[in-house]
């Protein structure tokens, strides 16, 4: 229990998917430009990327270590993430049609997220079992979710500035990410006692 | 005793108040804990103050001019010598000087100025410089001049201008550091501060007196220093009571680094802080309770930096989710 909280505050704070091993960066540019579209992308991202780190854990041990085709696990969660978007998308606008219309937009954008994947292969690498890779892909969504949504805010604030004109867009929202990324820095060290 | 007391017409104005009067006092509230700092750690308090300041000016008159902006009214509102001043109180006397150059190019050119100048800024722009350089160069930031023998002027220039202090053999590890290496090699909190005469208590009272003369002008709001006492204890008095070998006090956390002139001087920042009362609490809180974070299981000696930023990447989300509701309105 707590070896999973550890894995829980580690993947949000200490190496949070934005700031520390940047993964993920192009939706946290993209889809900050306000916070509601934000906070449906942080949940919508949660949901799937929790599933997906599940599913690739369970590919993983049941199919491709069995198999000895470990060399063939960035192709197979790339397939198995993919698939698993379209399934979500498909059920969801079956079964939960509210939901669809807040996260659907959402989901194929989630396909092309590296976190995604980052989260997949990280869980191979650290050598989770299924209940620490579920926790350690919550924790990252969380880690995506909470940057999405404090970067929106910032975005917001930063519309009624006077920021010189070559640094608008995207140069100053890569300023704003790296000064966030210091701030990050404050939390080095903490698994560490 | 007759004072002439003359009461002119209805709308009463309150006294104008410029941006270059807010700062100024500012610096003036934080003259007793200069004054205190240089009378322990020497003039190098001083010298890094002036350096910084110096640089700021420079840094802000090059960019005033890039971006096409008079040059006057801006650098006379003493908004960058007083992040200079901020910046430079946390750096140890000797400190050579290109580390004020870099931070306040962080500071001035990237956290001021790249977001449009004064009252735009999303980050404090001090602890912007501070922080960077803090990651950038932990050695250089680390090592402070023991207490009762102030450095002798001649090797303070040649530290500062010429990189020559022999940095190990004269530093003396601060209180701060002393408890994070002696908790990490098995001693209690007790055994630690055994050499400890708890004289930074006098710096934070220091630095609290500026601090209240500030909240009597109504400078800044009591919310914050409030919120980061509150903090404070929130996190290190539950450590402090679960284990009182392992942790240190509250009252340690509190008079100890950083932690008074943050509450005060730094996390007080309106441009860069949350706006509404609750939020200011929120804001405090969060800086105090990340501070005793950062000094108990981080590798950082001090906190109140990173806790400055983090909360400043909160700041506009609380003030928008804690906005206060107009009497009479519906939530």
């Amino acid at each position: 229990m707590i070896d999973l909280l550890a894995i829980l505050l580690a993947a949000v704070f200490i190496n949070n998917f934005v700031l520390v091993k940047f993964l993920g960066l192009c939706p946290v540019m993209g889809v900050s430009k306000q916070i509601e579209p934000a906070i449906g992308l942080a949940l919508a991202t949660a949901f799937v990327l929790t599933l997906a780190a599940g599913l690739s854990h369970l590919v993983w041990t049941w199919l491709l270590l069995p198999l000895g085709l470990e060399w063939l696990r960035t192709l197979a969660f790339i397939l198995v993430i993919a698939a698993l978007v379209q399934v979500v998308e498909a059920v969801m606008r079956q079964r939960f049609p509210v939901l669809y219309q807040v996260l659907g937009i959402y989901l194929p954008l989630i396909t092309t997220n590296c976190a995604v994947l980052g989260v997949a292969l990280l869980n191979t690498q650290e050598d989770h079992d299924l209940a620490g890779a579920l926790v350690f892909g919550f924790g990252a969504a969380v880690g995506f979710g909470l940057v999405l949504v404090l970067f929106a805010g910032l975005r917001e604030r930063l519309e009624a500035g006077d920021v010189p004109g070559p640094f608008r867009g995207a140069p100053i929202g890569l300023i704003t990410a790296g000064l966030m990324a210091l701030a990050f820095m404050g939390f080095t060290g903490m698994g560490a006692r | 005793m007759a004072r002439e007391f003359r009461l002119g017409g209805a709308p009463h104005l309150p006294a104008a108040t410029s941006v270059r009067t807010v700062m100024g006092k500012v610096l003036l509230a934080l003259l007793p804990g200069v004054a205190l700092s240089t009378a322990w750690h020497g003039p190098g308090v001083l010298l890094q103050a002036a350096l910084a300041c110096a640089f700021a000016l420079l840094l802000e008159a090059a960019m005033l001019r890039l971006r096409g902006r008079p040059l006057r009214p801006f650098l006379g509102d003493l908004s960058a010598p007083l992040t200079a001043v901020l910046f430079a109180l946390c750096l140890p006397p000797w400190a050579p000087w290109w580390i004020a150059a870099v931070g306040m190019v962080a500071a001035i050119v990237f956290a001021k100025h790249l977001y449009g100048g004064l009252g735009y800024n999303l980050f404090n722009p001090a602890m912007v410089g501070y922080a960077l350089v803090l990651v950038a160069f932990t050695r250089e930031l680390s090592g402070w001049p023991p207490l009762d023998a102030p450095i002798p002027p001649g090797a303070l220039l040649d530290g500062v201008f010429g990189g020559g202090v022999p940095w190990d053999a004269m530093a003396q590890a601060t209180p701060l550091d002393t408890l994070r290496d002696q908790l990490g090699q098995g001693r209690t909190v007790a055994e630690a501060q055994a050499g400890d005469d708890g004289r930074s208590a006098w710096l934070a009272l220091a630095w609290t007196l500026g601090g209240l003369w500030l909240l009597q002008q109504r400078v800044i709001h009591w919310h914050v220093p409030v919120g980061v006492l509150a903090g404070v204890l929130a996190v290190a008095l539950p450590l402090w009571l679960y284990d009182t070998g392992r942790h240190a006090s509250p009252w340690f956390h509190l008079t100890h680094g950083a932690l008074a002139l943050g509450a005060f001087f730094i996390a007080t920042d309106p441009v860069s802080g949350a706006a509404t009362p609750r939020g200011r609490l929120l804001f405090g809180a969060g800086v105090g309770a990340m501070t005793v974070l950062v000094r108990t299981f981080g590798a950082y000696p001090d906190g109140v930096a990173f806790g400055v930023l983090l909360m400043n990447a909160c700041a506009p989300l609380l003030d928008r989710w804690l906005k206060p509701r107009p009497f009479g309105h519906a939530r």
